[in-house]
């Protein structure tokens, strides 16, 4: 069972090793994460599971690509960041997913202690954003009351 | 040299040749229909002219001729009527009048002679004893009994002295008798000869015999027979002045006759057709003159054109050649930029694996039952290792990548000498430690350059960084010149390292083409430096000389904002 308090994040990405030798590291460094190959996979897992703080989201992927799938988690799941990594960080798909509302970009191989201060990072703002909602819904239902 | 070159090739001589013999026709032809025109008109209206001139010269003095005959007879019939035969029969009396006359007509008049029916002479006056001659049997005589009046033809006599004789008959007391007077044949003579035109221009009179009546100006025999047959005297004769050409003895030449004296005497004037025509000929010599000197300049021009026109066209061709070359050159550029692009992502995979199973094994090692492993140390230095690789692998195909995209590449007004410098203080460090002395040399008053910045910081430090790589085993001196020429601002990037073999040059600009130890170099520096001049519109060049140095020239078009002096990089 994952801790609720360490950062849960969905790893999307279509190369199998990649996400392999990433979970086991992340997990190492007690994160919580869920795996997804693809695009489409990876909208699936946010559907069934609505903890994902973060996801580490492939720019270049077969089928439903990382701006595509940007797009969908924003729309669908506003309150998820997503942090981009790619191959190759160009200033186009930057400026894009940028402008999409992605937390931040990565380019592999990348550094895992930078990897982990992102992702802390996007927790804390996605966690901060929830409380203030729900801090914002009790405060709404307690005046509805008096 | 050149021109030696291009006749020599097929195409080019055969193209020189085609527009020689265009520009030769195209020109010649108009030149010669209206040359031939205009010569054509000129020589028929002055062949037209030299006709009528001659007729009326001629026209003029068969006139003047006949009026003297007619004068002289009119004359001699007023002297035979007025004087009567008893007076003029008296010699001293006909000697005064002989006398009378010479005086009012300047010697025209010889002599005078009374001659009886019978052909005796009764009375003389004049310089010959011709007193009591008889003339019964003379042709004058005789005609002059049948006409009443007559004007011989030239004879001898009885004198043996060429002359002519007018005389007219009268009666007395029942009986013909005649008056004559023997004309002077000089002054007659005179008459005729003074028809002069030109240098071989003169006239003569003929009697229907075709002998000569005065003396012509030249030995020359007309043909026997009636007036030399000049006429075919079978004919009825006019009047007219008659014009014509032929030729004699080889040469030809202009008749123009007319008749005389009741058409007994033919006025013959003859010139050389060469000599009347000698200022159509002048004219013609001039015109030929003109056409050579004419039609050599336009087969020096023609030729002269069409050589230089076929140097341009092959200049152009070897431009065009040229430049297919380098379209040539950008699209193998282009191809493998793009296939470097696509190596590039899908290397970048498997590093990323690589690198984090590298992670992955080092966070294990870190795990408390692996420190009391004696080869731990070992283990951490590999790993380490690979990352660095692995990074060293992201950095290539990261450079690959921005060769292939160009990334950032806005563009800015910027002052060039302010980025050179700040390029320099980059490398200041790094030339150091090669013993390499970077002098800048930078001219005042630069235009300013619209390009990327960052682009142009990549270009300059690619250039710096491998000319210190080139003396970094000696040591050396690197000059940076910024200049301007024209439209273009001209960097010049000369170090005095080693040189490029020659057979290199050609491709230093091919991306992965390097020189430098394995795992020195990427061998994309110098091709991505080509690919942001070209891009600009700009051009780099490399001039190498072994054991002397490497010069890179680049030439930036100037931004069309570009002002003086803009610091704004």
């Amino acid at each position: 069972m994952m801790d609720l308090l360490e950062p849960i994040v969905l790893l999307v990405d279509d190369e199998a090793p990649f996400v392999e030798t990433m979970t086991k590291r992340l997990t190492k460094r007690k994160l919580g994460v869920l795996q997804a190959l693809g695009g489409e996979e990876a909208l699936q897992v946010l559907k069934e599971d609505d903890r994902v703080d973060v996801v580490i989201l492939d720019v270049k992927m077969p089928g439903m690509d990382g701006i595509e799938t940007l797009k969908e988690i924003r729309k669908e799941h506003p309150l998820v960041e997503v942090i981009m990594l790619t191959g190759h960080a160009t200033v186009e798909t930057s400026i894009e997913g940028m402008r999409l509302g992605a937390f931040d970009y990565l380019m592999k191989p990348c550094d895992m202690d930078v990897l982990m201060e992102k992702v802390n990072t996007a927790t804390k703002k996605k966690r901060d954003h929830e409380e203030k909602i729900r801090e914002a819904r009790v405060s709404a239902i307690l005046k509805a009351r008096t | 040299m050149l021109r030696k070159e291009l006749l020599q090739q097929p195409y080019y001589r055969s193209l020189t040749l085609n527009m020689t013999v265009t520009i030769i026709v195209v020109s010649f032809i108009p030149v010669f229909l209206v040359g031939s025109t205009i010569y054509y008109n000129f020589y028929a209206s002055y062949r037209e002219k030299v006709y009528a001139h001659l007729e009326e010269l001629v026209e003029k003095h068969r006139q003047q001729i006949d009026d003297f005959l007619v004068d002289k007879l009119a004359d001699i019939r007023f002297m035979a009527r007025n004087l009567g035969y008893r007076n003029l029969s008296n010699e001293a009396f006909l000697q005064t009048t002989l006398a009378s006359l010479q005086r009012n007509y300047n010697h025209v008049f010889v002599d005078l002679g009374v001659v009886n029916g019978d052909g005796q002479q009764v009375a003389y006056a004049g310089p010959f004893k011709l007193a009591e001659a008889d003339y019964a049997d003379t042709d004058w005589f005789q005609q002059a009994m049948k006409k009443d009046y007559v004007i011989s033809d030239v004879f001898l006599g009885l004198r043996r002295l060429p002359h002519f004789i007018v005389a007219v008959k009268n009666t007395f007391g029942g009986q013909p008798w005649i008056l004559r007077a023997t004309i002077d044949f000089v002054i007659f003579n005179d008459l005729v000869e003074n028809i002069r035109v030109g240098e071989t221009g003169f006239a003569f009179i003929l009697n229907r015999s075709g002998e000569f009546q005065t003396t012509p100006l030249v030995n020359f025999v007309p043909r026997k027979g009636c007036y030399g047959h000049f006429f075919d005297c079978s004919k009825a004769l006019d009047d007219r002045v008659t014009i014509m050409e032929q030729e004699d003895d080889g040469k030809k030449y202009i008749y123009v006759t007319a008749l005389l004296k009741d058409k007994n005497w033919l006025l013959v004037y003859r010139q050389e057709s060469a000599d009347a025509f000698s200022h159509l000929r002048r004219a013609q010599i001039i015109s030929i003159a003109i056409f050579i000197v004419g039609g050599v300049s336009i087969l020096m021009m023609a030729f002269m054109l069409s050589l230089r026109q076929v140097e341009r066209i092959k200049e152009a061709d070897r431009a065009k050649e040229l430049m297919n070359q380098q379209v040539i050159e950008t699209g193998k550029l282009a191809s493998i930029g793009e296939l470097a692009a696509g190596i590039a992502h899908e290397i970048n995979n498997p590093v990323a694996i690589m690198v984090e199973e590298a992670g992955w094994i080092q966070d294990l090692l870190e795990e408390e039952e692996f420190s009391p492993s004696a080869n731990l140390e070992e283990f951490e230095r590999a790993l380490k290792q690979i990352n660095t690789q692995g990074k060293r692998c992201k950095e290539i195909t990261h450079k690959l990548l921005s060769f292939a995209r160009k990334t950032d590449s806005r563009l800015q007004n910027f002052a060039i000498n302010d980025l050179i410098e700040e390029v320099i203080g980059l490398s200041q460090q790094r030339a150091k430690y090669a013993k390499v002395t970077i002098t800048p040399q930078l001219a005042d008053n630069l235009p300013a350059l619209q390009a990327s910045p960052s682009e142009m910081q990549q270009v300059f430090l690619n250039l710096i960084n491998n000319a210190v790589d080139a003396m970094d085993k000696e040591g050396g001196e690197l000059k940076v010149t910024t200049g301007h020429r024209g439209e273009h601002l001209v960097v010049e990037v000369r170090d005095t390292g080693p040189g490029i073999p020659p057979a290199n040059l050609d491709r230093i600009f091919d991306p992965f083409y390097t020189t430098k130890p394995v795992g020195k170099g990427t061998g994309l520096g110098l091709s991505i430096c080509y690919g942001i001049i070209k891009k600009m519109g700009g051009d780099i060049s490399v001039r190498s000389v072994m054991d002397e140095g490497t010069t890179f020239t680049i030439e930036l078009p100037i931004g069309t904002t570009g002002a003086a002096n803009m610091n704004d990089a």
